[in-house]
């Protein structure tokens, strides 16, 4: 075809291909962010890995927040409420807005702390010293890794799903496929190239990278949702202005979306426990050591929650929109809304709605707004894999004068791609995320109370640590087994004889609390000299 | 203070299950609907808390300046 011909051009303009040139560009920009970040690099290990403690206040708070939300804040919780209407908000996004500061205020800023005074870079170091032991750090290291995998596994996959969903019709002739997802770039390739850019940013940039790259990532993405949000308000709801669009389009949606008639309350109730996770997220803990003093913590613990607001509730509210334009066959076709309804369906509202009803332009931002999303998660998941295997691994059994800066920053470099490729290769299967995601921080939720402790109880002894972790892991194992693995999506613990029923982290919660306090009381005490570093008095 | 910052953390746990507005479906200025607009106002709410605490109840012993200090020794 001559490439001055008209059908050429309409070829190169079709909408799959702006979507996929507006997510080409974006992703170049993320490589240029990391190159910029490299120049800066000083070259050692601790300004690898931890930006050499000079992340102000707001670079930590679009760090912390732009990590703490992944593909779920965008696609997640409009497809939760599509589903189960407003009650999503309450049960997953203002408690997090609550715990999430809780534990930044609690956690993070005495951990930073002893970071700083102990030269801690992970959770493994700051236990193997506080609880005196060797094995507790033994114990912790694969079991924190075997839990970021599926952490990763989600973003990887997201990031696959969400290219080759918004990308149909922009290849034909290099990707054909049945149906709409002729022409898509594929989610191997689309995962492939996600991980690769994320990989190749962090590689130059360290920490400073990371930081630099999730500011960028969490305005772009906060940025485009409020934008759809506006755009989709005004399609949907047909006003002339835009308050009356609004109201237009919420004036349509029915009682059970609008409520939670639907909704158990002691389910909403036991939600709650779920945020504790980031207590113990280990690429949360090096964000904090990353913070330039204890005051940068402040603002990201005011306005966590009020972002957690501005990203949340329009999404929400665009999922009851859709949930109400379903029987409007000019919204939303009924072979679409076929495709909604199905069980895995209703994660597709966010990025359909767009695609059906927004200029291609837009939803080429849309989604570079997701996978922004999903990748200021990864890269600091990728980080602090690296970082735990050198400094909990490497230079723990092997001796941290063994090795120059340069070589455990390679070592780093070296175990982030393992388990970038293994998680690649896992997620080539099919996974639910939804499943993945509340079963991962439900594990991470477990872990709480002995980091909780290990700061402010002075009895917490290495056996205590150990059996709390031990009871964590058997329990978790039993429920996930009764949960058929997952297969059961919305399993839940009921109380015989009553309606009421909970969410298996606080059974695992428990177990984990009872296990670690009992212990610890029978167990010896730490020594006066760890009590007297760890709890110093004044 | 502890005792007081414990206690406000309380009340915001316990605000947020807000079984008052569990089917009501009232839109709120026409476009939101209650439980949608409380949950957003809780937020708002905690970030205000939270203001208030770095404010007025920032522990002492978190001050300490590390800004031109170097960490004592790496752990290994």
């Amino acid at each position: 075809m001559d490439p001055s011909s008209p059908e050429s051009a309409e070829a190169l303009m079709n909408p799959g291909m702006v979507r996929l040139g507006i997510i080409a560009i974006y992703l170049l920009l993320l490589l240029v962010l990391g190159f910029f970040a490299s120049r800066m690099f000083r070259g050692t290990k601790k300004d690898y890995l931890l930006a050499s403690h000079s992340i102000g206040p707001f670079l930590l708070l679009m760090s912390l927040f732009g990590t703490t939300m992944t593909a779920f804040a965008l696609v997640g919780s409009s497809g939760a409420s599509f589903r189960e209407g407003v009650g999503v908000y309450g049960m997953l996004a203002s408690s997090s807005g609550i715990i999430h500061s809780l534990c930044f205020f609690l956690i993070g800023v005495k951990i930073y702390g002893f970071g700083r005074k102990y030269g801690y870079s992970t959770q493994c170091q700051f236990f193997r010293d506080r609880l005196e032991s060797d094995f507790v750090g033994l114990l912790l290291f694969p079991i924190l890794v075997a839990m970021v995998i599926p952490y990763l596994l989600i973003g990887v996959m997201s990031g696959g799903i969400v290219i080759e969903a918004m990308t149909g019709g922009a290849l034909p002739g290099l990707f054909p496929a049945e149906g709409p997802a002729d022409g898509a770039v594929p989610r191997w390739l689309g995962s492939a190239v996600v991980s690769a850019v994320v990989l190749v940013y962090v590689f130059f940039g360290g920490m400073r990278g990371t930081a630099w790259a999730n500011a960028f990532q969490t305005s772009v993405f906060m940025v485009l949702g409020l934008v759809t949000f506006f755009v989709l308000a005004n399609k949907i709801g047909g006003g002339e202005t835009i308050l009356e669009s609004l109201k237009n389009a919420s004036s349509k949606v029915g009682v059970e979306h609008a409520t939670r008639v639907g909704m158990s309350p002691t389910k909403f109730f036991t939600y709650m426990f779920i945020p504790l996770s980031v207590g113990m997220f280990p690429h949360l803990f090096q964000h904090w050591l990353t913070a330039k003093s204890a005051k940068s913590f402040k603002l990201p613990v005011v306005m966590h929650p009020i972002f957690i607001m501005i990203v949340w509730v329009p999404c929400v509210l665009i999922g009851i929109w859709g949930a109400a334009a379903i029987s409007d066959p000019s919204l939303i076709p009924p072979p679409v809304a076929t495709v909604l309804m199905a069980p895995d369906g209703a994660n597709k509202i966010l990025p359909v709605l767009v695609k059906l009803n927004t200029a291609s332009w837009l939803g080429g931002l849309l989604t570079a707004g997701i996978l922004a999303a999903i990748m200021s998660s990864l890269d600091s998941q990728f980080l602090c894999i690296g970082s735990m295997f050198t400094n909990d691994v490497v230079t723990h059994y092997l001796g941290k004068d063994r090795f120059s800066d340069k070589q455990q920053v390679t070592i780093a470099r070296a175990f982030i791609i393992l388990i970038v490729v293994v998680t690649y290769i896992l997620s080539q299967y099919q996974w639910d995320v939804f499943v993945l995601g509340v079963w991962c921080f439900s594990g991470f939720a477990a872990l709480f109370p002995i980091v909780f402790a290990a700061l402010y109880w002075k009895r917490l002894t290495a056996a205590g640590a150990v059996s709390g972790i031990l009871a964590a892991a058997g329990s978790w194992f039993v429920l996930f087994r009764d949960a058929e693995f997952g297969g059961d999506r919305s399993y839940a613990i009921k109380i015989p004889g009553t309606e009421f029923e909970f969410m298996p982290v606080v059974a695992i919660f428990a177990c984990a609390t009872l296990a670690m306090v009992v212990t610890s009381f029978i167990t010896k005490a730490p020594s006066e000299k760890t009590l007297a570093k760890f709890f110093p008095k004044g | 203070m502890k005792f007081l910052l414990w206690l406000l953390v309380a009340i915001l746990l316990i605000a947020h299950q807000d079984f008052w507005y569990w089917d009501d479906d009232t839109l709120v200025y026409g476009i939101f609907p209650i439980g949608l607009f409380y949950h957003a106002c809780l937020s708002v709410v905690a970030g205000v808390f939270w203001f208030l605490v770095c404010t007025f109840a920032w522990p002492k012993d978190l001050e300490e300046d590390f800004e031109n200090e170097p960490a004592i020794k790496e752990a290994h």
